[in-house]
């Protein structure tokens, strides 16, 4: 390495283009003093390759290669093979079969698991039943959600970031610790609800109301989880809205009930779509909820998914129906995105 | 602006003692907590005037604009339009439009659907519709643009889509805040003509606010200088210059010279001011109000003075002898700095009729400033 000890004292022969020449330099230096001199040229190399914007892009996606991409592939890899009894529980696609005479390279893709789940009627309605309580649950969500939004955004601008860090403060809390809280509250004997109505006289004290356990408390659970993600954009949205239009608009001869639906509800749009994406996205593959609130009587794709996964370790169908979620899901995805690109360009 | 200005001389309706005000604001007062932004105001506005409510940022001409329209109501007080009284009534039934300072144009919506909102809101049949909006975007020249949306348009044409939705539904006066506040110098200038027509045409009250005094000269029938919630001075453009009530009027207006003195003498046709530090006499070809003795101010507006090197024939009557302190020249005209003897600056702006003056008037050169016995003003507060 007498190259690299020559380099030593020496200025750096090396060639710097001059946007990055600070941090290259002196990355140089260092390298030189470490006496790696003759891997400068090659590590200077790539950092001019990759700085400044390079590097800024290359950050999310490279996250998003090895978080994501690589495993669904994975997924999607699982989902063609077969269940096997060995660790882990399933066939590779390649194999080298040897039958004593010749080797063959054989790629076996197996269709069975996605057949299995487009053609049992337990798959079907439960992703049709996860459809539907998303569905019910984002309909839910902005028939609360825009009220709030509102309220907020036209209340007082002094108390308007307190009203916003209520809506922000229950994710200080565990999401399960929040899902708990509720069962405590709905509980039939000795829930916090039904120990208040009896209290006040409400209900009789033999008829405690019934909600956990069924559907409703579902969509209670469901509806409080996911709210902030409906009031935010919505929030964003309406808060940033010019009053003068209203004004305008009454200064028109338009009654303030008729200036809501036609000029605040259609510039809110934008904010009640990405709301209701929001919700709805993550709402139909919920397992946690239902397995919490209603149990084993709620049949929801992403229970279907974990007993395949968990209980039956059939692997391959898990994954298979993974990816039909997924896939049910990159329709409305594409669309979200495609509007919000519409957004940009309109420069609002 | 000679051809605009002409047509309008003789239209003069509030010295008409016959005349019914079309819009009448009597005693209103609005106070905002402990704020009190209009001070018993009192305006009466003539059918076909192009009203102009002109003052410094706070003065409450806002607010006022803002009573009209019916965003706010007066805490007491009523304005009547056109013998209705209009101060309980909500903005959406009432038969006046405002341009708004920002235009407040819908986004959602293309220039036609703007234009056409308030038609839709009163049930005019569509066909009827149709031709009005399409006559409007004639009248701002817009026909083109009928498809697009706000943000596809530059500042001016915005204004006149602004302009076009406040004119559409005929209303009996037009409000403007501040119209023109948003445009560049030139095309700001090119559009208050472009207003001035559109108002003789359509033939509507307009009450405009701004705080731009050229434009309030250019546009007005009328001028109501405001100050602190009450109104200084009710006059028009050349009244208001010429014969400003006050100091605040006169200082409000363009540039002035304001010397403070005594009234020596106080005939009906003529008056002499003895000002304060000595100095010449000035002597004004108009009666005053004042008494002898008072305290007066006489205002001098800078191109009524001429700058001369020698001495005018007798030099004790409106005449100040000083030092050229600084010279702005600004092309049509040379700005002169004099400075007094006592200290005081005064100055002179005189045009530039030709090319090169024979005799150059420059720096520390003792000069002259003469003026008329018609040129000055008496002010007694």
């Amino acid at each position: 390495m007498s190259a690299g000890d020559d380099y030593d004292d020496r200025p750096s022969a090396v060639l710097v283009s001059g946007d990055q020449g600070g941090f290259a330099e002196w990355l140089h230096v260092r390298l030189v003093r470490a006496r790696l001199g003759w891997a400068a040229p090659f590590v200077l190399w790539l950092v001019g390759r990759f700085s400044g914007k390079g590097m800024v892009i290359a950050i999310p996606y490279t996250f998003l290669f090895v978080f994501f991409l690589v495993p669904f592939l994975i997924v999607l890899k699982i989902s063609f093979s077969e269940t096997a009894l060995a660790i882990p529980p399933y066939t590779d696609l390649v194999e080298i079969l040897d039958d004593g005479f010749d080797y063959y390279l054989t790629f076996k893709l197996n269709l069975i698991n996605y057949w299995t789940v487009l053609s049992e009627d337990t798959y079907v309605r439960a992703y049709l039943n996860s459809a539907k309580i998303a569905a019910i649950s984002t309909a839910l969500c902005l028939l609360i959600g825009f009220p709030m939004a509102y309220a907020m955004a036209r209340a007082s601008e002094s108390i308007r970031p307190m009203l916003l860090m209520l809506v922000i403060l229950p994710f200080w809390t565990s999401f399960l610790i929040r899902v708990y809280a509720w069962i405590v509250i709905l509980k039939t004997e000795g829930g916090l609800l039904n120990t208040m109505l009896i209290a006040l006289g409400i209900i009789p004290p033999d008829e405690p109301l019934r909600i956990l356990s069924t559907e409703w408390a579902m969509y209670i659970g469901i509806v409080y989880s996911y709210l902030p993600f409906m009031v935010l954009p919505l929030y964003a949205n309406l808060e940033k809205m010019d009053l003068s239009l209203l004004e305008a608009a009454a200064d028109l001869g338009c009654r303030p009930t008729k200036a809501f639906w036609s000029i605040t509800v259609p510039l809110a749009m934008p904010g009640v779509i990405a709301g209701c994406f929001l919700v709805f996205i993550p709402a139909v593959g919920e397992y946690v909820i239902p397995e919490l609130m209603v149990g084993d009587n709620v049949r929801v794709i992403g229970r279907k998914l974990f007993t395949d996964f968990a209980s039956e370790r059939n692997w391959p169908l898990a994954s298979a129906v993974s990816v039909i979620l997924l896939a049910i899901l990159v329709v409305p995805i594409v669309l979200f995105q495609r509007q919000q690109a519409r957004l940009q360009e309109a420069g609002q | 602006m000679n051809t605009a200005t002409a047509a309008r001389v003789p239209f003069e309706p509030w010295k008409d003692p016959q005349a019914k005000p079309y819009i009448r604001i009597v005693n209103v007062t609005k106070t905002f907590g402990d704020f009190v932004a209009v001070d018993n105001l009192s305006i009466d506005i003539y059918q076909r005037e192009f009203f102009s409510l002109l003052g410094p940022s706070g003065c409450g001409k806002t607010t006022l604009l803002r009573m009209l329209a019916g965003f706010e109501r007066p805490t007491s007080g009523r304005i009547e339009l056109d013998g209705v009284d209009m101060s309980t009534v909500p903005p959406y039934e009432r038969p006046v439009n405002m341009m708004f300072q920002s235009y407040a144009l819908f986004p959602h919506m293309t220039v036609e659907e703007n234009i056409a909102f308030g038609l839709r809101q009163d049930r005019v049949p569509k066909d009827e519709r149709n031709a009005r909006v399409e006559e409007m975007l004639g009248l701002v020249q817009l026909s083109k643009f009928a498809k697009r949306k706000p943000h596809q348009l530059s500042g001016g044409q915005r204004q006149r889509v602004a302009l076009a939705r406040s004119l559409v539904k005929k209303p009996k006066m037009l409000l403007l805040d501040e119209p023109l506040g948003a445009l560049d110098k030139k095309l700001r200038e090119q559009t208050q003509f472009e207003l001035m027509n559109i108002q003789e045409q359509v033939g509507i009250t307009f009450v405009i606010v701004t705080h731009d005094q050229e434009e309030a000269m250019t546009v007005s029938s009328r001028i109501a200088v405001m100050n602190h919630g009450r109104i200084a001075q009710v006059a028009t453009p050349t009244e208001i210059y010429e014969f400003p009530n006050s100091r605040y009027v006169a200082e409000f207006i363009g540039d002035v010279n304001v010397f403070e003195g005594r009234l020596s003498e106080a005939a009906a046709d003529h008056v002499r001011i003895a000002p304060v530090g000595g100095g010449g006499e000035i002597y004004v070809d108009r009666g005053t109000s004042a008494a002898q003795g008072a305290t007066v101010w006489a205002a001098i507006r800078p191109e009524k003075i001429d700058v001369a090197l020698t001495p005018p024939t007798d030099p004790s009557v409106n005449c100040i002898e000083g030092t050229v302190w600084d010279i702005g020249y600004l092309g049509n005209l040379t700005i002169y700095h004099v400075r007094l003897a006592d200290g005081r600056k005064m100055t002179a702006a005189v045009a530039n009729r030709t090319r090169l003056r024979e005799q150059p008037i420059t720096w520390d050169d003792t000069v002259y400033l003469t003026w008329a016995p018609d040129s000055a003003v008496v002010l007694v507060s």
